[in-house]
């Protein structure tokens, strides 16, 4: 492409978005489509034609995964990187993309046309090992189907073409056609009774915002997101901020490992979900809605934006609601681009207003001065979904569902080593044995609860119930076999935080590095007692001082194994009584050496004979 | 401990410029006071080249570029009972450390001495070889500091620490006392 | 003052005084109560990314350069716990980077350094060091980058987009590899100047930005830090 061509073409990008510096992420999501990546050339055009600096493009662009500088291929494999992804054999598939395609994991080939690279978790851990090819999704992977795979695309076979067969339920609509299987395993009666929809809405549009606000507060309705903020009350404080605008923003950036959850609601219930935002719309008064939709789940967007159309064309989205006068609502969909922070709530809005994802200083908090400084209101995808249905059926039938400080039923995401992975819709106060007996997976050696910033548990606490006041979990449940190193899954976990911390503050963005080193050297045999403590006090630290909730949840991972899984710890702990250090290895440090001086060591080589 | 009354001391210098030694002697005339309460085992201060026999204290100056470092350390770690980091390149490598963030390549050792002896504008090298005589100890593929080989017990910051620094920290240590040091006093330069 | 915006609240069992909307950090300032911050500097707004001005407030944790005083709130400051949470966050700072004090003209004048000092910090921290390599930029006659030494405060980013309305500085990158970058490929093309404020000593804490020709007309030993304990300066401007 020339350089006037190129300039023509981003220029035209911006255009199509008003040339709106708040539009970044949409604008930067296509110029890298196009051009494989965003570079010096294209940040200083995209920065000239919006308005704003190079260096606050250039922030952007290096904040977001699915971004680069460098030119990517136009084949773009990202392998998931996720720990039953791993133990379901990626390994082996990603050499053998290497194998085929000739180039190595974070390479691009010589003629552009692949590259190789790892994501996150993107959200298909009960149908792994999984990889995005641009926005394909590819499950199931297996070396065979890889192999096929990668042979087909080397004789440039477009990515939509690779699927054998399109999977369950929605994910076979013509606007879908993906591989992806629901997996739902059990059909609860709040999200996936298949009572009409459209009936909560319906109600809600003759109650009063109060009325409906004041049915939120009584359902117990809590954040189905992990946190398990109460709706109802997050509802009541920004309607009471006064404000000239408000916005309704539903989290669909499910980046938490082992969750997807929210990906199976918005394929078989996305009308649900918009639903749930537009009564919320007419709650706290507002007329413009978000949705936050992940990158990795771009191949939904087509299909979401179907429905929101078919909403407007049935009134129930646009001008006059409903008929109701005055009564205006409209949602666009934001893509994301790979950061698994913008699944907290004020990174989110940051993402939302084409900014670095980073958290917001909270107070204000977002449903007082949130996106555009308005108040917002963030909630998951299934909090929108339950609320459709509350007010469709009251408060009180959805209260009486679930424990006394959990009210409802939770979707739940299992995978990992059972027979059954998928969704399962339960009430709150089910047990993890009864989850495992549902999944298949009694055997359990160790259950992560909430992903890693969840809980791992061990088998004398599976009598323990999922809700608020046992284990919270915002949905993934991870199920690990007896043949798992459990410091191998610290250390992944670990792993993630590292790369998906944003870096804002110390203590997140240098601590969890810290925590990794010390789980390695634990796992090479290197460690001592003393090192625990050492995690221990690192741990609180992080904890404590970081800002956001990544930080103050990523090293629980470490202590919850340490304190339910203490044997494998102290299996590994050596005490080294004369004081020289198991991780110093005097013969490596003098490899290199004793290569370039063409001599060995008169002190440390015993057979040295000169 | 050992069984004498006066306390044991060792010192070396390794991978350092002997400046903290020079500091040792900075305690001015209080140096007839510390010889009151230990006796110099191994130090270049009296030239005695072997630790002759279990001490109670041992100084460690400079961190570990070379085999000798490395030997010389683990030396004082298994005949000293408390093992004192004593300036910046003890604890944490100090000025040679330097050679570990300048090593981009996947040879880093040769780029070092390439950039050392051979490759760098300022260098006068008539012979353009790379110093490699048999008596000269290897060197290691990056500079440790002293805790990445052996355990450390305590550590007196500065470089060089300062004469009153080294006489408070010594003194308590010695006398086992805690160590409670005016804030003045730290430096790291 | 009026007696409605007048909030009362403790710090360390002191009663203090403040305006709503004042952050505990400049309350406490203001009634001569240090609380130690390495990202905060005045006449810029808070960022909140250091954390070492982190304070309990009502026994919950937060950074005390962002979090508005409220009626009756007790603060806690010197504490064990909060000094050792800062020992920590002051080391991860030094282990981070490459701060190599006998060899950087900043010595002496670095808030990393004094805060350092300031905390009693001699004996060994168990955390590893990193030793990243990063980039320096000397491109610019009158300005150098030592990236190594930067402690990503984001005082430069404020102070060049804030005061000197220019975007010299920002953030890139994330997580450990997030760093200050410069708006264009290097410093000489961007415009910044020597007379910009982000380049004044006042700014970046540490021996990042370096002015050139100027960092040894104060010999070592006779700098800021050299003569008193950071924090112990404060002037007290009373209400």
């Amino acid at each position: 492409m020339t350089t006037d061509n190129q300039h023509d073409l981003i220029t035209d990008i911006c255009t199509r978005y008003g040339n709106d510096k708040g539009r970044m992420l949409d604008i930067l999501t296509a110029v890298q489509e196009r051009l494989r990546c965003i570079d010096e050339t294209s940040m200083h055009t995209i920065a000239d034609t919006i308005g704003c600096s190079r260096i606050e493009v250039e922030g952007v662009v290096t904040f977001y995964s699915f971004f680069s500088v460098e030119r990517k291929g136009d084949i773009t494999i990202r392998l998931c990187d996720d720990i039953v992804d791993r133990f379901a054999g990626m390994k082996e598939i990603s050499m053998i993309f290497e194998e085929e395609l000739g180039i190595k994991l974070g390479q691009t080939s010589d003629d552009g046309r692949f590259s190789i690279d790892h994501a996150a978790c993107i959200g298909m851990c009960d149908q792994a090992p999984a990889a995005l090819i641009n926005d394909v999704v590819i499950t199931s992977l297996t070396p065979e189907s890889a192999r096929d795979i990668a042979q087909k695309l080397k004789t440039g076979t477009p990515p939509q073409e690779l699927l054998n067969s399109v999977g369950d339920g929605n994910n076979a609509h013509e606007l879908i056609r993906a591989m992806v299987n629901n997996n739902i395993r059990r059909f609860g009666e709040v999200l996936f009774d298949d009572a009409n929809t459209g009936k909560g809405l319906k109600q809600a549009l003759h109650q009063s915002p109060q009325d409906i606000i004041e049915q939120v507060i009584e359902s117990g309705l809590r954040g189905c997101g992990g946190a398990g903020f109460p709706t109802g009350r997050k509802w009541s404080m920004a309607a009471n901020t006064p404000a000239t605008e408000r916005y309704v923003i539903c989290n669909a950036d499910e980046g938490e490992p082992g969750t997807f959850k929210d990906r199976v609601l918005l394929t078989e219930r996305a009308e649900l979900v918009i639903e749930g935002m537009t009564i919320a719309a007419r709650a706290i008064a507002s007329t413009q809605g978000i949705i936050y939709l992940r990158g990795e789940y771009a191949y939904l967007k087509p299909y979401l934006e179907a429905c929101l159309q078919s909403q407007r064309d049935s009134n129930f989205l646009g001008k006059n609601i409903g008929n109701v006068d005055g009564f205006d609502f409209d949602i666009r969909i934001q893509l994301g681009a790979g950061a698994y922070i913008c699944g907290e709530e004020s990174s989110l809005i940051s993402s939302c207003e084409g900014l670095r994802g980073e958290p917001k200083n909270r107070p204000p908090y977002p449903v007082e001065k949130g996106y555009l400084d308005c108040p917002t209101l963030v909630n998951n995808v299934e909090t929108f979904a339950c609320i459709a249905r509350i007010i469709e059926r009251g408060a009180q039938w959805f209260n009486s569902i679930g424990t006394d400080d959990s009210s409802g039923t939770k979707l739940i995401s299992i995978s990992g080593d059972c027979d059954r992975p998928g969704v399962y819709e339960l009430p709150y106060g089910t047990t993890v044995h009864e989850l495992l007996k549902l999944a298949g997976a009694e055997q359990a050696a160790a259950v992560q609860v909430g992903g890693p910033s969840g809980q791992m548990i061990d088998p004398t606490a599976y009598g323990r119930k999922i809700c608020f006041e046992d284990l919270p979990t915002g949905g993934a449940i991870i199920v690990f076999g007896s043949h798992r190193n459990i410091l191998e899954i610290v250390e992944y976990y670990l792993d993630f935080f590292i790369s998906e911390s944003c870096g804002y503050c110390t203590p997140c963005r240098v601590g969890n590095v810290f925590l990794k080193e010390r789980i390695g050297k634990i796992r090479k045999g290197f460690a001592e007692l003393m090192d625990l403590d050492y995690l221990r006090e690192l741990s609180n630290t992080v904890i404590q001082t970081s800002r956001c909730g990544l930080g103050q949840t990523s090293p629980k991972p470490v202590i919850s194994s340490m304190d339910n899984f203490p044997l494998v710890y102290s299996a590994l702990l050596k005490e080294h009584p004369d004081g020289m250090r198991a991780s110093f290895d005097i013969q490596k440090t003098l490899e290199e050496s004793r290569h370039l001086a063409k001599r060995r060591s008169h002190i440390f080589d015993t057979s040295y004979d000169n | 401990m050992s069984d004498s009354p006066k306390k044991r001391l060792a010192t070396t210098s390794l991978a350092g410029c002997f400046g903290c030694h020079m500091s040792l002697l900075d305690i001015d005339e209080r140096i007839l006071a510390l010889i009151e309460q230990v006796e110099f085992d191994r130090s270049p201060i009296n030239d005695i080249k072997k630790i002759t026999r279990r001490c109670d204290v041992g100084l460690i100056e400079g961190g570990c570029c070379n085999e000798e470092n490395v030997h010389t350390l683990q030396e004082f770690r298994r005949k000293c009972d408390v093992l004192v980091a004593v300036g910046q390149c003890a604890i944490m490598g100090g000025l040679p450390v330097m050679r570990n963030a300048i090593m981009h390549s996947d040879d880093p050792l040769k780029e070092c001495l390439y950039e050392a002896y051979i490759d760098s504008p300022y260098i006068q090298n008539d012979n353009h070889q790379i110093p490699n005589d048999p008596a000269l100890p290897l060197i290691l593929d990056r500079v440790y500091s002293c805790s990445e080989v052996v355990k450390i017990d305590y550590q007196i910051p500065g470089c060089p620490p300062s004469g009153d620094m080294l006489w408070q920290t010594l003194t308590s240590l010695i006398e086992g006392r805690p160590e409670n040091l005016p804030l003045e006093l730290i430096k790291y330069d | 003052m009026t007696t409605e915006t007048t909030i009362t609240f403790t710090i360390d069992g002191q009663t203090i005084e403040g305006r709503a909307g004042q952050s505990i950090m400049d309350a406490a300032d203001q009634a001569g109560i240090y609380i130690p911050r390495l990202c905060d500097v005045e006449g810029l707004h808070p960022q909140g990314s250091c954390r070492v001005c982190t304070v309990k407030a009502n026994g919950r944790s937060t950074a005390s350069c962002t979090q508005p005083i409220e009626e009756g709130l007790e603060v806690e400051n010197e504490t064990r716990e909060l000094r050792n949470y800062r020992r920590d966050l002051v080391r991860m700072l030094f282990h981070e980077g490459n701060h190599l004090c006998p060899i950087c003209e900043a010595s002496g004048n670095c808030e990393l350094q004094a805060m350092a000092y300031r905390l009693g910090i001699t004996q060994a921290s168990k955390f590893p060091y990193l030793q990243p390599v990063r980039p320096l930029d000397a491109s610019h006659p009158d300005i150098a980058l030592d990236t190594n030494r930067c402690i990503r405060c984001g005082r430069c980013i404020r102070a060049s987009k804030d005061i000197d309305g220019k975007h010299v500085f920002g953030y890139v990158g994330r997580g450990i590899e997030k760093q200050v970058g410069v708006n264009g490929s290097k410093l000489s093309k961007t415009n910044v100047s020597i007379e910009d404020y982000a380049i004044s000593p006042d700014v970046c804490p540490v021996g990042c930005i370096i002015r050139k020709g100027e960092g040894f007309k104060t010999p070592i030993g006779a700098r800021k830090y050299d003569q008193s304990i950071i924090g112990t300066d404060k002037k007290q401007p009373g209400n």
